[in-house]
């Protein structure tokens, strides 16, 4: 997955953690208010950052694409059954298109954009061993829990594997014929005893290697934050005040709480 | 190891009257074991399956987990203080080659032992660039440990105890998954750590020719749970030979009490059961691993499958079976075989599949999906809506043939590797398939699981049955071995078709 991502300028320089921290501080405000224009402001931003830091329009969507096509269905549900407000253009039974749920549609969509975009985008090409060492070594998140998270991850290719054989396994045997919902059950159960059985296989790798005794650890790799990750900090931030103020001097500013 | 100041020297090992019992089990696996290793000792350690060999492994190891995992007794002593209680002092391989890579990266999972001991960061790289070398892994420290084969994945485990620089290293059955030639990789790689380091080691294998010539001394557990015997290799093989075969241990030398297949030769003119025509094979669609594949299954004989890692034999296997989808050509059943049904397997109901192909995985946790043994033999009955008294009279007569009557209670997943391997091809058998497909059958087991079941293939052919096996097993070839497909890599274009199918 990380191999196969394009690499990006800029972006990648900064720490994984960094990049958590940025996406709280550039999106949290954007939750806080249910308005169109702050939303396009930052969705604006946000897509020429990104195109300067390399995603091509082609990428954006290879990326990105579940959130291109479950935002607007979000919009969707909103242009019918969201608050009712102003003209009505058009109703049947509970569904009603107004003044006031076409600007929530907007609104919404844009929203989603504008929060799962960053997300989807900043992550492109994490590493997991790198955001564990982030984890562990910037944000001191206990080791063990780190280390032991980061274990389990690769397994999640093994259950892969695991998986299509026992899809094959179930013809063998005969109950292949069975409906996709029962087998898919039979499997999951199966697959949960393969997980655990792996997962203390790998416990006692980890343990025979040392993991979990009581002497303090070192790090191989240094996980280091520097004048990048100020400098995405510092631009989420920005983006996220900009849109805010824009919103608010303009008059569309509806905090969720009002 | 060169630069190595502050390594250990090889460790002195001692078991005074210890013994250790599973939880929830009423007998000792292992008791009243008294042994002296002196530091830079070579042993190989025997004993029957279930006799707590792991176990002992483990405690010197310190990774039994705790009092939820069994209880010891006695005194295991690592340099006279408790084992376990220093961590690092010894390192430990273990059996599955997939279970035991811990990152994603070859360099990060070397230096995993080292970060977990507090070393360094400097001396911590330097280690690793030792272990690599000293195991022979010429890669680069980014390489993905993904990417890696059974036996790189072996050594690198090898590398990663290496480099916590134990005076004490113990392998539990390295090799027992690996084809003959990471069999071969990982021993080279072990003698050369061994010679470099001169730590102490303590491997556990049945395959006892694999390691004779590198070790000073073998240990013998019977299946008692005590010392059968102690002393120099050739004089515990010779001495015990009766009851280490008894043990199901390899002991080099002894012959096989099973003959190829009479009538081998006479069943060359056999009709083709099951033929793939053209065939390209993949486990996923647009990733053809193989291509262009004529091969022909000869009805009522056993046709072994061969060929080097990687090459597609599973593979092809499976889209013999009807379970994979030709990617390319097609796979027809004679007429006999296919009854009232359209050619392609593949496109039989899962049901139909059961009476005419029967399919034995290599992972047998992979096809278990009842609770209880006897649920599991019952499965197939159940599918061909066979009469219930007609479906456990053949669920009993294959539970006793295979001898896992008295298991019939039990839990699959909890059963032993030899037990799991005799389960998965009852659970075949109870259908009576006419073609039996199976991979890798006799990976890892031990001599006795090993002959029961090659004689029960045999008596299958014989009553008519056909057979295909993938195998890396030389000696099941020469009983089994009919007719040979040898699957040659795939760059090698002229070859690309499977020698002796036409023979």
């Amino acid at each position: 997955m990380v191999s196969s991502a394009p690499r990006l300028r800029f972006v990648d320089r900064v720490n994984p953690v960094t990049r958590l921290a940025a996406l709280v501080v550039l999106t949290t405000p954007l939750l806080l208010t249910v308005d169109w224009l702050s939303a396009a402001v930052a969705l604006g931003i946000e897509l020429v950052l990104f195109a300067l830091a390399g995603v091509t329009p082609k990428l954006l969507v290879a990326r990105t694409w579940p959130i291109l096509v479950s935002a607007p269905i979000a919009g969707l549900s909103m242009l019918l059954y969201g608050q009712p407000e102003g003209t009505e253009y058009w109703s049947l039974w509970l569904a009603r298109i107004t003044d006031g749920s076409i600007e929530l549609a907007v609104a919404v969509t844009v929203r989603v954009l504008a929060i799962g975009l960053p997300a989807a985008l900043l992550f492109l090409r994490v590493d997991p061993t790198e955001l564990a060492d982030g984890l562990a070594q910037i944000a001191h998140l206990p080791a063990r829990f780190v280390l032991g998270a980061l274990g389990a991850t690769r397994l999640v290719g093994l259950f892969v594997e695991d998986w299509r054989a026992m899809g094959l396994s179930r013809r063998a045997r005969g109950i292949g014929d069975h409906g996709v919902i029962r087998r898919v059950a039979t499997m999951a159960f199966a697959l949960l005893v393969l997980a655990i059985r792996r997962g203390s296989k790998l416990a006692t790798a980890m343990e025979a290697r040392g993991f979990g005794s009581d002497t303090p650890r070192t790090w191989a790799r240094v996980s280091t934050v520097g004048g990048s990750d100020a400098a995405l900090l510092a631009i989420a931030a920005a983006v996220a005040a900009l849109s805010i103020a824009v919103a608010v001097w303009a008059g569309t500013f509806n905090p969720v709480w009002s | 190891m060169s630069g190595s100041t502050s390594a250990v020297g090889p460790v002195r090992v001692e078991a005074r009257g210890w013994g250790w019992r599973h939880a929830g089990r009423l007998r000792w696996a292992l008791d009243g074991i008294d042994l002296r290793i002196a530091p830079g000792e070579r042993v190989l350690l025997l004993g029957p399956s279930g006799s707590g060999k792991s176990s002992l492994l483990h405690a010197l190891a310190g990774v039994h987990g705790g009092d939820d995992e069994g209880e010891e007794r006695g005194s295991l002593l690592i340099d006279g203080a408790r084992a376990g209680g220093a961590r690092g002092r010894a390192g430990l391989v273990l059996q599955d080659p997939d279970s035991q890579v811990i990152l994603a990266r070859v360099g990060d999972d070397v230096a995993f032992g080292c970060e977990n001991l507090g070393v360094p960061r400097d001396e911590t790289w330097q280690r690793v660039a030792e272990a690599l070398d000293a195991v022979g892994l010429d890669l680069p420290l980014d390489h993905p440990t993904s990417a890696l084969s059974g036996g790189q994945k072996q050594r690198l485990a090898l590398a990663g105890a290496l480099a916590m620089r134990p005076g004490l290293l113990l392998l539990d059955e390295p090799t027992a998954n690996l084809d003959p030639s990471g069999v071969a990789e990982v021993r080279a790689a072990v003698a050369r750590v061994l010679d470099r380091t001169g730590a102490t080691f303590v491997v556990v294998e049945h395959r006892v020719d694999v390691w004779v010539d590198l070790v000073d001394r073998v240990v013998a557990l019977g299946s008692d749970g005590r010392l059968l015997a102690d002393g120099p290799p050739d004089e515990v093989l010779e001495r015990h030979r009766e009851a280490l075969l008894a043990a199901g241990v390899w002991v080099p030398g002894a012959p096989l009490p099973i003959e190829r297949r009479a009538d081998a030769a006479g069943s060359r003119s056999a009709q083709a059961i099951l033929v793939g025509e053209q065939l390209a094979v993949g486990r996923r669609r647009g990733a053809v691993v193989r291509a262009g594949l004529d091969v022909a299954l000869a009805e009522g004989c056993s046709t072994v499958l061969t060929g080097p890692n990687g090459v597609g034999k599973s593979t092809l296997a499976l889209t013999l079976g009807g379970l994979l989808e030709p990617l390319g050509g097609r796979v027809a059943a004679s007429a006999p075989l296919a009854g009232r049904l359209v050619p392609e397997p593949i496109r039989w109901r899962s049901r139909d599949l059961l009476t005419r192909i029967g399919t034995v995985f290599q992972e047998p946790e992979h096809q278990f999906v009842a609770s209880t043994v006897r649920a599991e033999v019952a499965v197939a009955p159940h599918a061909l809506r066979l009469s219930g008294a007609e479906g456990s009279a053949r669920a009993d007569e294959v539970l006793t043939r295979l001898r896992l009557d008295h298991l019939a209670g039990a839990n699959p997943f909890t059963l032993s590797g030899g037990e799991q391997r005799r389960l998965s091809v009852a659970a075949v058998l109870v259908a009576r398939p006419r073609v039996i497909i199976l991979d890798e059958p006799t990976f890892g087991q031990d001599r006795a699981t090993w002959l029961e079941l090659v004689r029960l293939l045999r008596e299958l052919v014989d009553d008519g049955v056909t057979l295909l096996a993938v195998t890396h097993d030389a000696a099941f070839g020469e009983v089994l071995g009919d007719r040979r497909l040898d699957l040659v890599a795939s760059d090698d274009a002229a070859a690309s078709a499977p020698t002796g199918s036409a023979q």
